[in-house]
């Protein structure tokens, strides 16, 4: 017995060391923390339970027999957060770079089924070089099953991917299946193809950086949701993140107590919409001022940031935050803005998180790049994840609300549980100008006409009484009021029960 | 009495008189111009009358747009405030012509004074003593040694022309008094195209302490004591108090006796300031009389229990004054601190924006204490490029100096202002400044203490304790809180430790914490390494902007802004990131590595928010150091943008008539 407890201890202290010393200090001149240290700073202090510590691959080939070292790679197990559970898995880059065996897969296979049977969130920490190549197809057949892992926890269960080095080729597609992913700035990189690749087969020279940075993939390919500066920042935001996420598709939203009352009134608000129409306001204040505390956990914030999404809570409650950015854009709707808050409203629906819709949006963005890039479908899929989701959906028009545009963004047509207004909302099928063009083309030569017209249209259309006489808008309210509002609208919904007709899935316009 | 007055200005001042005509039940009309027609003034009188567009040169400064305003009112007299048409006599003669009262002094009055030379000499004869000094034109550099040595040296030798320093010389001897001479002349003939020089006593180590008169129209006049404004920045006056602590009953007495004398020769009928400067014997020589209220005059207020609007309101009724000399009597020490939309850091460049969040401190009055805070702003209110950046005039009077300047040390760190930046860390650290407590003042405060302009202090060591034990009882109640998280599993890990590392800047302190009670009130014991076991005590709660608690004895308010993972302190003109973590996991933190700070050399950025007047560069010019690259307007003010070396513009990225903000890129060199 007493030699069996001593060469699990000397076991236990080869594993932990994963590569060996040198490879440590490598990880650290690279400015970057070991797999096992990554897991100590996401994880409750003491709390990380590992298992298959001692896995080691079963490849013969190339050699490979000669070098084996135990965790083979990746280092998984479970732990908690803020004393939840979350289950873990984390690329060692010091052994085979983590590279992707068979039995390293197995390893990922194991807690991802573990945490979809007991309904806990899985994070995925990335860095590392790819399939293991000595393997061949076992490496293959064993990213095969991760991916088809990540498919049945989909909705779900949170699955989370953080990109802190390397992530090439069949390792991008895991993270590619989870809800959210986050990046180390300046130390990670994710393509499918690296620069080597792409300089023999299209003869384009590009550095990693260029081809699949974490600024790339925030701001142009929408890859990643977000980005820190290094890893200890990035980790500690994940802390932050899961405190916001449900465990599963069943369990309630999190509740964390509020020590901010509903009721102050926040007449800083009454001053936000500028009286010239044409003038941009920063919606995220509003959201601040919406929500507890001001914390706001936004998603793809420099992605189509004509669009803000992101996580913040009311009344301690997690809620969803859609909202048009008049800053970007007058916070016009595009491809880009509509699938960037599809995916996030269809994430919400997925996990019961109410979402909350703020509005001022001058319609879709006309022009052949819009039109050619499939501008109706990727518009479609913000309609068709407002239409579906059966979540608790509390809509605010702060100004424009015009043409498809209005009908897209929650409105009561597309089951808005509370539609409220605030008075300097316009709810109308164009602005005036436009408006008036059309209705009174053969004044177009009389300016003094078309002024008068202008002048009727904004009377009667710029304002939110039209569509609130047609109960379109269940009340006006005033801006200073509207955390109270929505917090009592969101209250009034906790019991909301609707299903949608039985189908063995929908099919979006993806 | 009146019924209705007009109150001819906006932002504070408007504010101000409308308070005192409202408990003087008098009715207020407020005008205002496009860019203020949703501000506190308009909202505050009891009808408002819009005057035109924003710019002050068309609305506020039409003198004939106001008096329209005051007829079709029924306004029966107009309160002109500070700046504006406070000074103009011919606004005066205008509204008598109308039968307005102006509820300020008499033309004859403002004229008298509104002119350097000849107030000056009224001044002179009404026994005021003013700097000594060779007003007429000097022949040559013999000449300009003997008045010298009449005057008595020191001497300042000034272009009659002159201004901003220039043409400007001290003389301590004959030889130097010959050779500035010439030298001025000839500068003062090139830069003004005018050579006259004057020559006067050069004022060493002067401070700037003004005396309030109050005069009614009926040959009564009477002064309430001095206030002392010797901290200026650039002529603008930053801190004021009342009564000055240079001054001695007898100094006191001969300075107001000679201020009410010169407001009797002139016929002065209200409120008025004559301003003197005071050299280090506690000579006292006439610069200036505004014949108007002043900016400051609330601390005159605080110390005479008197209501300077209302007397003057009362005497342009044609009330006698209700108060003889000797019912004034100073109690106590007042201190004034202006707030401006000033960045301290960026050179106090202008800041423009929305006031996101704007929460003065809240106004006390007690037998020991008061707090108040003249203000035009209020939360969600633009602080436009159109008007002056004062945004607040907060004071606080106790019944000692000392405890005038911590109360308003107190009173600063409570006041929270998103949106823009602001001057308060600068006014904080004056708070903090022992020349300052000690009274050692000169109107070179500001220019000798804060050379290369201001930096946000560094913590010492005991602040910086302080500092990280607020950070860490922060993030103690948030952790208390997250232990209450539903869906915790049990037994649950995660739980609040006892040893915590709190990083500020590059320092990592470590702490420990002992006999925590948590719940409304947070309490516990913290030990900084190295130092023994400070209490700390707090109410607060997450999400409050302000901390307000005790640590070590010492009462703290300090102002809380969360950051990724970690927290905003800003407290006595500190301000600092903090960071709290477990020991492991600032153990690992310290493994990373620091961030690179952009390259912006090749860029040239803007440094204020403003409008883009002109661009002077086209893409591919080579321009050398110094050369103009663009002028950027804000507050009123032209900025020059210049080349900080030589070098060719490769990008314009804005065009004349861009609104910037600031740091936005205006253009990159190759």
């Amino acid at each position: 017995m007493k030699n069996v407890i001593e060469e699990l201890e000397q076991r236990r202290a080869v594993a932990m060391l994963g590569g060996g010393e040198k490879r440590i200090e490598a990880q650290h001149g690279r400015g970057k923390l070991t797999a096992r240290e990554r897991l100590t700073v996401l994880l409750d202090e003491g709390s990380f339970e590992e298992f298959d510590m001692f896995v080691e691959h079963r490849c013969t080939d190339f050699g490979m027999a000669e070098t084996k070292i135990p965790g083979d790679g990746v280092v998984t197990g479970w732990g908690t957060v803020n004393g939840r559970t979350v289950f873990v898995f984390a690329k060692d880059f010091t052994v085979f770079g983590g590279s992707l065996s068979e039995t390293h897969a197995q390893k990922i296979m194991k807690v991802q089924d573990m945490a979809l049977k007991n309904r806990a969130p899985i994070i995925g920490l990335y860095d590392a070089g790819g399939a293991r190549i000595q393997e061949g197809v076992a490496a293959l057949g064993g990213y095969a099953e991760v991916f088809q892992r990540n498919v049945l926890a989909s909705g779900v269960i949170p699955q989370i991917s953080l990109i802190m080095g390397p992530c090439a080729g069949g390792d991008v597609y895991s993270p590619a299946m989870t809800d959210f992913i986050f990046m180390v700035r300046d130390r990670s990189y994710m393509f499918v193809t690296g620069p080597d690749v792409v300089k023999t087969v299209t003869n384009e020279t590009v550095t990693a950086e260029e081809l699949g940075g974490a600024k790339v993939h925030t701001t142009r390919s929408s890859i990643a949701d977000g980005a820190y500066d290094h890893d200890v920042d990035a980790l500690l935001q994940m802390r932050r993140l899961i405190d916001f996420l449900p465990a599963s598709n069943t369990a309630p939203v999190p509740e964390l107590e509020s020590h901010q009352p509903v009721d102050d009134e926040d007449r800083s608000l009454d001053m936000l919409v500028p009286d010239n129409a044409n003038k941009p306001y920063d919606i995220k204040e509003l959201i601040e001022k919406t929500v507890d505390e001001g914390d706001f956990f936004e998603i793809q914030a420099d992605f189509a940031k004509n669009i803000v999404t992101g996580f913040g809570r009311i009344e301690g409650r997690t809620t969803g935050f859609v909202a048009n950015q008049p800053l970007v854009l007058a916070g016009v709707l595009d491809s880009d803005a509509s699938r960037k808050a599809a995916r996030f409203v269809r994430f919400c629906d997925a996990f019961s998180i109410p979402i909350v819709t703020f509005v001022d949006v001058p319609g879709f963005l006309p022009g052949t790049a819009q039109e050619y890039g499939g501008l109706i479908k990727h518009g479609a899929k913000l309609l068709f994840a407002y239409g579906e989701a059966t979540v608790p959906k509390v809509t605010l028009i702060t100004r424009k609300a015009y043409g498809g545009a209005y009908d897209v963004m929650a409105s009561k047509h597309l089951r808005g549980d509370i539609n409220y207004a605030w008075p300097s909302a316009q709810i109308a099928v164009m602005g005036a100008k436009g408006a008036v063009e059309i209705i009174h083309r053969k004044d177009l030569g009389d300016p003094d006409k078309i002024a008068a017209h202008t002048q009727s249209y904004e009377d009667r259309f710029l304002s939110p009484f039209v569509a609130a006489e047609r109960g379109y808008i269940d009340e006006v309210i005033m801006p200073r009021v509207t955390r109270k509002r929505i917090a009592r609208a969101l209250r009034l919904l906790r019991n909301k029960d609707l299903e949608n007709p039985w189908k063995k899935h929908d099919n979006i316009p993806l | 009495m009146f019924d209705k007055i007009l109150i001819a200005n906006r932002g504070e001042i408007a504010c101000r008189v409308i308070k005192t005509a409202r408990r003087m039940g008098i009715a207020t009309v407020a005008v205002y111009s496009d860019a203020d027609a949703d501000a506190l003034h308009v909202e505050m009188a009891d009808e408002a009358v819009h005057i035109g567009p924003p710019p002050a040169t068309e609305s506020y400064l039409i003198a004939d747009r106001i008096i329209e305003a005051a007829k079709t009112t029924g306004a029966q007299a107009v309160h002109p405030g500070y700046g504006f048409l406070s000074e103009r006599a011919s606004f005066c003669e205008a509204l008598e012509a109308e039968g307005i009262v102006f509820i300020g002094p008499k033309p004859k009055a403002i004229n008298a004074m509104g002119d350097k030379i000849t107030s000056k000499k009224i001044a002179a004869e009404a026994g005021v003593s003013t700097v000594p000094g060779h007003m007429d034109l000097i022949a040559d550099a013999d000449e300009a040694a003997a008045i010298s040595a009449q005057i008595g040296y020191p001497v300042m030798i000034k272009a009659s022309a002159g201004g901003g320093g220039k043409g400007m010389r001290i003389a301590w001897n004959d030889d130097e008094a010959r050779d500035g001479f010439e030298r001025s002349k000839s500068e003062a003939a090139s830069s003004f195209g005018d050579d006259r020089i004057f020559i006067e006593k050069f004022v060493e180590e002067p401070r700037h302490i003004e005396i309030q008169v109050l005069a009614d129209g009926h040959g009564n006049a009477i002064h309430l004591g001095e206030r002392e404004c010797s901290i200026q920045r650039r002529n603008q006056k930053v801190i004021e108090e009342a009564p000055s602590p240079f001054l001695d009953a007898e100094t006191r007495a001969a300075m107001g006796a000679q201020a009410v004398a010169l407001a009797q020769a002139v016929d002065y009928q209200s409120a008025g300031t004559v301003e003197f400067i005071v050299d280090k014997d506690r000579n006292f020589y006439f610069l200036e009389m505004n014949t108007r209220l002043q900016v400051e005059h609330p601390v005159t207020e605080l110390i005479t229990g008197l209501d300077l609007v209302e007397q003057m309101i009362r005497v342009a009724a044609g009330e006698k004054l209700g108060i003889a000399q000797d019912d004034v009597t100073l109690n106590g020490w007042a201190i004034e601190s202006r707030v401006y939309a000033e960045d301290p850091v960026r050179g106090f460049l202008p800041s423009i924006g929305r006031l996101t969040r704007y929460q003065p401190p809240a106004e006390q009055c007690t037998d020991d204490l008061i707090v108040r805070n003249d203000t035009g702003v209020f939360a969600g209110a633009e602080i436009s490029m159109f008007y002056d950046p004062m945004i607040a005039k907060l004071c606080t009077w106790a019944p000692t100096r000392e405890a005038a300047i911590d109360a308003m040390r107190d009173a600063l760190d409570g006041f929270v202002i998103d949106g823009i930046a602001h001057n308060m860390p600068f006014l904080a650290s004056l708070m903090a400044h022992p020349r300052w407590r000690e009274g050692r003042l000169t109107t070179n405060f500001i220019a000798e203490e804060y050379p290369d302009g201001f930096m946000p202090p560094e913590p010492d060591a005991e602040a910086r304790s302080i500092l990280a034990a607020i950070a860490l009882s922060v993030e103690i109640i948030r952790k208390d809180r997250l232990d209450r998280h539903a869906g915790r599993i049990a037994p649950h890990s995660g739980r609040i430790g006892t040893d915590w590392v709190v990083r500020i800047g590059d320092e990592r302190l470590a702490m420990s914490v002992a006999a925590a009670t948590l719940g409304d009130r947070t309490a516990f014991t913290v030990s900084a390494e190295g130092e023994g076991p400070a209490a700390l005590e707090t109410g607060f709660r997450l999400g409050d902007p302000l901390w307000t608690g005790s640590v070590g004895g010492t009462r703290v308010v300090a102002q809380i802004r969360p950051v990724a993972n970690a927290m905003v302190i800003d407290w006595r003109g500190y301000s600092v990131t903090a960071q709290v973590m477990s020991p492991h996991v600032a153990d690992l933190e310290a493994l990373m590595p620091e961030k690179a700070v952009a390259d912006t050399s090749k860029q040239l950025l803007c440094p204020m928010p403003g409008l883009v007047v002109a661009l002077n560069v086209r893409v591919g010019q080579a321009v050398q150091a110094g050369e103009t690259l663009a002028v950027i307007e804000a507050m009123k003010m032209e900025n020059v943008l210049r080349a900080e070396r030589d070098a060719t513009v490769s990008v314009i990225h804005a065009e004349a008539g861009d609104s910037l903000a600031v740091d936005a890129v205006i253009m990159e060199f190759e």
